[in-house]
C-alpha cells in the first residue's frame, strides 16, 4: 500500500512527486512509457513564459507568473540550465502596435513586472538579425528558457534521492475507490498492466490521457482534445542567432510561430498548433513544417533552408473550458488532479506541484520528514570552452586520472565520454533506452545525429543493464534498435 | 596534475588510410619527430567496416577487402616504428598548431611544426534531409548499419528501403540481402545513381533490387519501429515530390545513403577555410589549407570514391608537410586564402565565389558543369612537375571535353569523355609541358559538349 500514487512523469508528476517527497510518505510513480519525460514533456518549445499572454483571472494567468521565478530557483537548484533571455513580441505594422499595449495591460493585470513596449531601433539594436521591417515590439524582461527535459529528470532524480520510487512502463487502466467499512477511509485501487496497485491519495498528471483515466473515477468528466504543435530544429553550426525569444504578435489565424535559443544554442521554430484525433500522433508533416518556415522567415528573413538537423512535435493537452483543472476533486476525496496542463505549463509546474502538495499535506495532516536529502550533483561535465582555463584542464586532468572512462570520447560531435554515458545510465531514475542517454548527456543529439557513436552507446548499455543489446530500444516498446544477431535464429 | 605543453615536428590526425599513408611517406621523406593520433581503439579507420573487396585495385594491383588493404599499412606503420597514439582524441587546434587530445590516460597539449588533417568523413543524417513524419527506432545511416552489422555482428533489420544510391547504401543492399533481409527498393532524388557504376551493377542488379531513380521518401511510418515510408516521384527540374502519386512501402528500416562530409569541425576552429562545395579545406597543389604548416588530405579535404586516391593523396600531404618543416621561411600564405567570412557563410556560398587577387596564388574555379575541383588555388611560387586536378561533374554528361582555360579563355588543355557521372570523381592531369607562363587572373575548369 502507497501512501501517495501519481500517474504521470513528466514536468508536472515529477514536480509533484519532488514536493511530496518531503513529507513523511511512501510515493510511488507510474508511467506508461520507458523513462520520465517521454511526454509533451520533452517536446515543447522550453520557455519561461512571462505571463502577459494568459487571460487575467485564469488559473494559467495565476500559475504562470508565479511559476515563472521558481522555474529559475529550481533550475539553479537542480543545475538544471536556464537563462533569463527575455521575451520579445514583435508588430510588424505600426497598426498593431496598439495590441503591444493591450498585452502590457494585461500582463499588468496578472501581476507581471519588468514588461515594456520597445522601439523597432531597440529591438535591431538588440537583436541585429530580426525582420527590419518589424514597427515595434513588447519585451518581457522575466522571459526566459530551460531544458524542458533537464528539467523533468533532474526533478525526477531529486524525488528518487528522497524516497519516491518510479515504476515505467506500468499504464495505468482504470482507477477505482473502495471505503474501508470500518474506518471510514478511503482507499484506492489502480488497475496498471504489471498489476494493481494500491494507495490512499492518487494524483492525475496524465497529460493528453488524464481525461481518460479521470473518467473512470468521477462523475464530472473531462475531455481533452490533444492539439500538435511541430517545429525544426537548427544544426548547432547555425549557433543561436538571436539572445531573446521572439514571439510574432497573435493573429486570427493563430498564436504565431516563434523564433528562439535553446539553453543548448541551438534555434528552434515553431510550434503550430493542430487537432489531433490520435493523442498519440507526434509525427510532423511536411503542410506544417513548410507554413513554420515562412512564418519564421518574417520574424528571420537571414534563415536558410539547409541548416536543419530535425523536426519534432508535442501535444498540448486542451480542455474545452481553456484552463488548467487543479486540486482537489469534489466527489472522490483522496484524489487529486492536475489537468489540461497546456501552456504555460512548464513554467506553471513549480507553482502547481507547491499547491497540490500542500493541498495533501493539509488534508492528510502529514508532517515534514527531518531530513530533506539535496538532489545529486550534476553529471560530470566537459565543455570546450574549460580548456581554455588551464586550472580547468588540469581539473579535468585529475579526473580522467580517477576515473580513464572520463577520456574515452564517445560522441564526437556533442563530446560526451564514456564516464558520461554510465553514469547517466548508473543515475537514480538512470536512462534505459538511447532516447534516455540522448536526454542526459545531448550524445546522439549532434550533427552526425548518432550515425557514429550509436553503436558504441548500444554496447555500454548492454554492459551496464547486463541485457543484449538486441534488448535495447530507442524508447521502451516496440522501439528496438537492432533485429537480431548474426548467426542467431531470430 | 598540470598539463605540460610537449612538441612533436609533424602531428597527423587520423589513423585511416590517409593518415597511415601520410605517416608512412613522411619518414622516407626522412622525418623522425611524427606522431599519429586516432581516436578509435585501433588503426585504419572507416576500412575496418568495409569487409567487401574493391580497394587497391591501382595502389597495389590486387584486389583487397577494405581490412586487408588497411592491414598493409598498419603493418607497415607498426614496422616503422612510428609513434602513435590510440584512444586519443583531438579536441582542438588553433591557429598556431597547439592541440588539445583526451584520451584514457589524460589530456595532452601538443605543440606541432606541421599538422596534417586526416580526420575522414560522417555521413550526411535525416535531419538534413527533414523527412516528415515518425521519429521512431529503425531509421539510421548505411555506415551505421555497416558497422554495427561487420562489426558487430548485429542485424539493424529485415524489410529495408535505402534512401539514397550512394556507395555505402549500395554495397548494404548486397550485404544484408547476403545476411537473409529483403531490400524492398533503393530510393533515389536524381536521375542517375550517385554511386559508382559498378556497385549498381554488383550489388542491385545482380540481386533484383529495384532501383528507383528520380523519387524520394516522403514520409516515415510507425510510432515505435518503422512500419513502412511513403515514397513519391519528383518532378525532373524542381526535384519537388509529387504528392498526388504517393505510395506505400512496408519495411522496418530506413537506411540513408545520402552523402558524406568530411569532418571538418577541427579545421574550422584552427582557421582553415573550406570550400563550401567540397566541403573539405581549399588547398594548394601541395594540399597545404590556408593556415601555414595546415596539410590536409583523404576525405576530410573531399570525398572519395577509390580509398588508392586516399593513399597517393596523402603521401603528397606528407611530401609538403616535410618540405615545410625544412623551409619554415616561406612566406605564409594564410592571407591568400582567408576572405574574412565566416565559416557559416563559406559553406553557403556559391562553387566559384569570388576570390582576392593575390599575385603568389592563381585560383582554379569551378566553371559551367563543375560541381567542384581540388585543388583550388595553384602556388605560383612552386610549379609543381605534373599537376592532377580531381573534380566532380554538376550531372551526368556522355561525350563532352574537360576543358581548363585561363582568365582569357584560352585553352590549357583538353580531355575527351565518354561520360562523367557526379557518382565518379575525375581527373585531369596536366603534364608540365603544357604549363603556360602564367598569367594573371585564374584558371577555370568547365565541361564542354
Ligand atoms: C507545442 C507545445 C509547446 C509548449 N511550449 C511551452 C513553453 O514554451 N513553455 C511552457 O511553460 N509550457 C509549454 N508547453 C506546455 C508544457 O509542455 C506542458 O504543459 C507540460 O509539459 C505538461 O506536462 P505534463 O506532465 O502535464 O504532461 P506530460 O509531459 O505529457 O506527462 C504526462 C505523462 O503521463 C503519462 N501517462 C499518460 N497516460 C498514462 C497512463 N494511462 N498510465 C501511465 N502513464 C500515463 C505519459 O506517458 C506522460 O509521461 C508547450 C506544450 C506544447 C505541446
Ligand atoms: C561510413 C563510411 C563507409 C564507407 N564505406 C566505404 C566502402 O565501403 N568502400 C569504399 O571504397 N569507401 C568507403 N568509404 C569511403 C572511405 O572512407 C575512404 O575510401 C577512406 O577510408 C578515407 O580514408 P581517410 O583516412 O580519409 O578517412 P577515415 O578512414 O574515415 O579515417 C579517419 C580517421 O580519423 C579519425 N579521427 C577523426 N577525427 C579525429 C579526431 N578529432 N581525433 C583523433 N582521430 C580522429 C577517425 O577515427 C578515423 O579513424 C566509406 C566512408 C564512410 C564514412
Amino acid at each position: 500500500m502507497h501512501d501517495v500514487v501519481i500517474i504521470g512523469a513528466g514536468v508536472i508528476g515529477c514536480a509533484i512527486a519532488r514536493e511530496v517527497s518531503r513529507y513523511k510518505l511512501r510515493v510511488l510513480v507510474l508511467d506508461q512509457a520507458s523513462d520520465v519525460c517521454e511526454g509533451t514533456s520533452k517536446a515543447n518549445s522550453g520557455i519561461i513564459h512571462a505571463g502577459y499572454d494568459a487571460t487575467p483571472g485564469t488559473r494559467k494567468a495565476h500559475y504562470n507568473v508565479r511559476g515563472n521565478p521558481l522555474v529559475y530557483q529550481w533550475a539553479q537548484e537542480l543545475s538544471v540550465p536556464c537563462q533569463n533571455n527575455t521575451s520579445l513580441v514583435l508588430a510588424f505594422s505600426e497598426t498593431d502596435l496598439p495590441r503591444i499595449d493591450a498585452l502590457i495591460e494585461r500582463g499588468q493585470q496578472n501581476g507581471v513586472t519588468g514588461l515594456r513596449k520597445v522601439s523597432r531601433e531597440e529591438v535591431l539594436d538588440r537583436e541585429p538579425l530580426v525582420n527590419p521591417a518589424i514597427a515595434g515590439a513588447l519585451l518581457a524582461e522575466t522571459g526566459g528558457i530551460v531544458s524542458p527535459y533537464g528539467l523533468t529528470i533532474a526533478l525526477a532524480e531529486h524525488a528518487a534521492v528522497n524516497g519516491v520510487e518510479f515504476r515505467l512502463n506500468c499504464q495505468v487502466q482504470a482507477l477505482a475507490h473502495q471505503t474501508d467499512l470500518d474506518g471510514g477511509q478511503t482507499n484506492f485501487i489502480i488497475e496498471t498492466s504489471q498489476g494493481p496497485v494500491q494507495a490512499r491519495a492518487i494524483v492525475n498528471a496524465a497529460g493528453v490521457f488524464a481525461d481518460r483515466l479521470h473518467n473512470t473515477l468521477s462523475q464530472d468528466t473531462l475531455t481533452i482534445t490533444a492539439r500538435r504543435g511541430e517545429y525544426w530544429m537548427l544544426d548547432k553550426r547555425i549557433g543561436a542567432q538571436f539572445c531573446a525569444t521572439l514571439f510574432q504578435l497573435p493573429t486570427d489565424k493563430g498564436k504565431g510561430i516563434l523564433v528562439t535559443p535553446t539553453v543548448e544554442q541551438t534555434l528552434i521554430l515553431g510550434p503550430t498548433s493542430d487537432p489531433v484525433p490520435d493523442k498519440m500522433d507526434t509525427r510532423t508533416t511536411a503542410a506544417k513544417l513548410e507554413e513554420i518556415l515562412e512564418a519564421a522567415a518574417q520574424t528571420w528573413p537571414g534563415l536558410r533552408k539547409d541548416s536543419f538537423i530535425t523536426s519534432f512535435s508535442g501535444l498540448r493537452a486542451h480542455l474545452a473550458e481553456g484552463d488548467f483543472r487543479v486540486g482537489r476533486v469534489p466527489d472522490v476525496p483522496g484524489y487529486y488532479l492536475a489537468a489540461g496542463i497546456e501552456s504555460p505549463g512548464l513554467t506553471a509546474a513549480p507553482a502547481i506541484a507547491i499547491d497540490l502538495a500542500e493541498l495533501i499535506a493539509t488534508d492528510f495532516n502529514l508532517a515534514l520528514k527531518p531530513e530533506f536529502l539535496s538532489p545529486p550533483p550534476p553529471i560530470p561535465g566537459f565543455s570546450l570552452k574549460q580548456l581554455a582555463d588551464p586550472d580547468e584542464l588540469d581539473n579535468l586532468a585529475a579526473e580522467i586520472a580517477r576515473d580513464p572512462a572520463m577520456g574515452r570520447m564517445v560522441c564526437r560531435c556533442e563530446q560526451v565520454t564514456e564516464a558520461q554515458i554510465r553514469a547517466a545510465i548508473r543515475r537514480p531514475v538512470g536512462a534505459r533506452t538511447l532516447d534516455g542517454i540522448k536526454r542526459r548527456t545531448r550524445a546522439n543529439m549532434g550533427r552526425c545525429q548518432g550515425g557514429f557513436c550509436t553503436p558504441r552507446i548500444l554496447e555500454i548499455l548492454a554492459e551496464e543493464l547486463g541485457c543484449d543489446s538486441t534488448d535495447l530500444t530507442k524508447s521502451g516498446g516496440q522501439s528496438r534498435i537492432l533485429t537480431g544477431q548474426l548467426g542467431v535464429e531470430a | 596534475m598540470k598539463v605540460m605543453p610537449e612538441k612533436v615536428s609533424l602531428v597527423i590526425i587520423g589513423g585511416g588510410p590517409a593518415g597511415l599513408a601520410a605517416a608512412l611517406e613522411a619518414q622516407r621523406q626522412g622525418l623522425t619527430d611524427i606522431l599519429l593520433i586516432e581516436r578509435d581503439q585501433q588503426l585504419g579507420g572507416i576500412l575496418n567496416q568495409c569487409i567487401h573487396t574493391g580497394f587497391g585495385l591501382h595502389y597495389f594491383g590486387e584486389e583487397l577487402s577494405g581490412p586487408e588493404y588497411a592491414d598493409r599499412f598498419s603493418t607497415a606503420f607498426t614496422t616503422a616504428g612510428i609513434a602513435c597514439l590510440l584512444e586519443s582524441h583531438v579536441l582542438e587546434i588553433t591557429p598556431d598548431r597547439v592541440l588539445t587530445v583526451i584520451s584514457p590516460l589524460g589530456i595532452r597539449k601538443i605543440a606541432a611544426g606541421a599538422v596534417i588533417l586526416a580526420m575522414g568523413c560522417r555521413e550526411r543524417p535525416r535531419g538534413a534531409l527533414g523527412i516528415p513524419g515518425t521519429r521512431c527506432a529503425g531509421v539510421l545511416t548505411a555506415g551505421m548499419a555497416q558497422r554495427l552489422l561487420n562489426l558487430q555482428g548485429m542485424m539493424p533489420g529485415q524489410s529495408i528501403v535505402i534512401l539514397g544510391s550512394g556507395d555505402i547504401g549500395l554495397i548494404m543492399a548486397r550485404r544484408l540481402t547476403l545476411e537473409g533481409a529483403k531490400v524492398e527498393a533503393v530510393v533515389e532524388l536524381m536521375p542517375y545513381s550517385s554511386g559508382l557504376t559498378r556497385n549498381v551493377v554488383q550489388c542491385l542488379q545482380d540481386y533484383e533490387i529495384p532501383l528507383l531513380l528520380s523519387h524520394t521518401v516522403v514520409e516515415t511510418h510507425g510510432r515505435e519501429r518503422l512500419i513502412g515510408v511513403t515514397l513519391a516521384p519528383v518532378h525532373p527540374q524542381s526535384r519537388k515530390p509529387d504528392l498526388a502519386q504517393t505510395r506505400f512501402i512496408a519495411c522496418d528500416t530506413l537506411l540513408l545513403s545520402v552523402g558524406l562530409i568530411p569532418e571538418n569541425e577541427l579545421s574550422l576552429g584552427a582557421g582553415v577555410v573550406l570550400d563550401p562545395a567540397t566541403r573539405g579545406p581549399r588547398v594548394d597543389q601541395r594540399l597545404g589549407t590556408s593556415q601555414p604548416g595546415i596539410f590536409a588530405c583523404g576525405n576530410v579535404l573531399h570525398v572519395h570514391d577509390l580509398v588508392d586516391d586516399v593513399s597517393r593523396e596523402a603521401e603528397q600531404a606528407a611530401r609538403s608537410a616535410v618540405a615545410f618543416l625544412n623551409e619554415t621561411d616561406l612566406p605564409a600564405p594564410q592571407a591568400d586564402f582567408s576572405t574574412g567570412r565566416l565559416p557559416d557563410q563559406h559553406l553557403a556560398a556559391p562553387a566559384g565565389w569570388p576570390f582576392p587577387e593575390q599575385p603568389s596564388l592563381l585560383p582554379i574555379l569551378a566553371g559551367p558543369g563543375i560541381r567542384s575541383v581540388v585543388p583550388q588555388l595553384i602556388s605560383r611560387d612552386r610549379i609543381p612537375e605534373t599537376l592532377r586536378l580531381a573534380f566532380r561533374p554538376a550531372r551526368v554528361y556522355r561525350s563532352a571535353s574537360i576543358c581548363l582555360r585561363d582568365g582569357q579563355g584560352q585553352l590549357i588543355i583538353k580531355s575527351q569523355r565518354r561520360i562523367l557521372t557526379p557518382g565518379e570523381e575525375a581527373r585531369l592531369t596536366i603534364p608540365a609541358s603544357h604549363w603556360p607562363a602564367v598569367t594573371a587572373g585564374h584558371w577555370q575548369l568547365s565541361i564542354e559538349v
